[in-house]
Formats: structure tokens, sequence, C-alpha cells
């Protein structure tokens, strides 16, 4: 039963190979946009350290930067 | 007008929805796949080769979508001065491209047993693959403008004149003779495809939609950190 439905009347080639090569786009626009994600991330939390203080005050006063940094174990 | 889509409120709702929306999307995907691949009969004539269908066909319904999308936004922003309209249009492209590519090269793998060939300059296929091309001119000029006036107008007269190509992909079936297929799903009329087929092809093209959208959002919050990467600069 297995080996019919890998077999597909000799179609399973096709099919099987159609399917992973749609997985594996998947796979790889998602790793990658997750990698710019994380990269900017990293970026922005090392930027934001290294103001000086009435600078942080001021930046931290924007609700968007709250919420990136929120957020700093970088998932 | 559009101050719903201001950055700062649209980034509270993008981060928290980004780990719902990969949720669905598994859930959705695991159905799809075992309805695709084990539940949805064989066709009579191209036996289990039908198969691809459930993912070349949602690919391509969902690059032309995002396309049309694409350049809605860019005309929008151009006209309303809205700069969001050309950050989300540049979220959804990656997505868009992507879907195009699988929709190209299933159709190759899909060509094989049931034409004899991987590729055919039929109408169709090539309009899809011209489609990609304005695909990847968007994303490159992006990439390589600085300026955003310039870059704003440049991507908003690429979706322009890819969109003409939009109609042309369509009808490319019933203005010429090719060896595409006419389409079997017709809102207005009756669909040729029998519901056995009809909702695996709905649940995958679901599955399709909600990997685009998760693309989007983690895009797009990724396009606005690099914005305020650029504010922290500038303090």
């Amino acid at each position: 039963m297995i080996n019919d439905f890998i077999y597909m009347n000799g179609y399973g080639t096709y099919v099987f190979s159609a399917f992973s090569f749609t997985i594996i786009s998947f796979t790889t626009l998602y790793l990658v946009i997750k990698n710019q994600f994380i990269k900017e991330k990293k970026k922005f939390i090392v930027k934001f350290g290294s103001l000086e203080q009435s600078k942080a005050k001021t930046a931290k006063l924007q609700k968007i930067n709250r919420e990136i940094l929120s957020n700093t174990s970088i998932n | 007008m559009f101050k719903i889509f201001e950055p700062n409120k649209i980034f509270q709702v993008t981060s928290k929805a980004q780990k719902y929306v990969l949720f669905l999307f598994i859930i959705v995907i695991t159905i799809g796949i075992t309805e695709a691949l084990i539940f949805s009969p064989e066709d009579y004539k191209q036996s289990h080769a039908v198969r691809i269908m459930y993912v070349h066909v949602p690919s391509a319904w969902i690059s032309l979508g995002i396309f049309s999308s694409i350049t809605i936004l860019s005309i929008s922003g151009y006209i309303f001065k809205t700069k969001n309209f050309f950050l989300i249009s540049k979220s959804l492209a990656p997505s868009g491209f992507v879907f195009n590519i699988i929709a190209l090269v299933t159709g190759a793998i899909w060509g094989k047993p049931t034409w004899g060939t991987w590729w055919a300059w039929d109408a169709r296929i090539t309009s899809m693959l011209i489609l990609a091309l304005f695909y990847a001119m968007y994303l490159i000029a992006w990439r390589i403008y600085e300026d955003k006036d310039q870059v704003f107008k440049i991507t908003t007269f690429i979706t322009i004149l890819g969109i003409i190509n939009v109609p042309i992909i369509k009808f490319s079936v019933e203005w010429w003779n090719t060896l595409h297929q006419p389409a079997s799903i017709n809102i207005l009329s009756k669909n040729a495809i029998h519901s056995s087929m009809l909702v695996p092809l709905i649940i995958m093209t679901a599955a399709f939609a909600l990997f685009s959208l998760l693309i989007f959002l983690m895009k797009y919050n990724t396009e606005l950190i690099k914005i305020k990467n650029k504010g922290l600069d500038r303090l």
C-alpha cells in the first residue's frame, strides 16, 4: 500500500518533486526573512544600548521602540 | 484618512499576529497536504499527476493576487502620498515572487508527464515568466535605489507596466491556442471540477494565503525596525 502511494502509477516522482520543491521554497523564504528580522532587531538593540541616557530616554518615549525592545530575547 | 495604516499601530498588531498565523498555517497545510496526496481522487485522464494541481494552481493565483495588490497599493501610495502603502507593497513582494517561481517550476514538472515537455513557449507559460521578471525588477529596484522618492516612482512605474500582463495571463488560454488548459474554476459559471478535488484545492489555497500573510508580517516588521534603526542614527 505504501509502495502504491509512493509509486502513484508512475507519477510519484513528478508529484513528490513538485510538493518537495514547494516545501523547500517555503522553508528557504521563511528562514531568509526570519534571518533578516533577527539581524535588524539585533542591530536595533545594539544601537539602542549605545545611546546616551538622555537620547535613550527620548527614544523610549516612542511606543514602537518600546514594542521592539519589549521582546529582547530574539526568538 | 489613512491613520489606521500608521506604522506604530500596525507594528503592535503584526508583531503579535505572527505566531498565531504560523500555528494556523501549520494546521491548514497539514490538512491540505493530506487531502491532496491521500484523500483526493486521481484523474481519469491524468491519473495521479493531477495532484500537482494542488500546489501549482494556488501558487499561480496568489502570485497574481499579490502583484495586483502591489500595483493598487503603489498607485494609491503615489496618489495619497502615503509612504506606508509602499512599505506594505515591498513586504508583499518576496512571497509573491516565490509563489510565481513555484507556479513556473511545478508547472514544468506537471508538463512533462501530461504534455511530454518541461517547457513550451506557450502564451500562458510565457506570460507567467514575464510576471516573474516584473517581480524581479520590482525587488531589484528596492535594492539599488537609495533615494525614497526615486524608488517610489520607479517601483510604481514597474507595477503599472506589469499589471498590463495580468489580464494577458488570465485570458491567454482563451485568446490564443495554448498547450495550457482553460480555467476549470469560474466564479460566474459552473465549475468544471468535482467537489472532491475542489475542497483540497481550496484548503491548499488557504494554506498558501496564510503563508504569504506570515511572510508579509515578518518582512513588514523587519522594514519597520530598519526605519527605526535609521531614526536612532539621527538622534
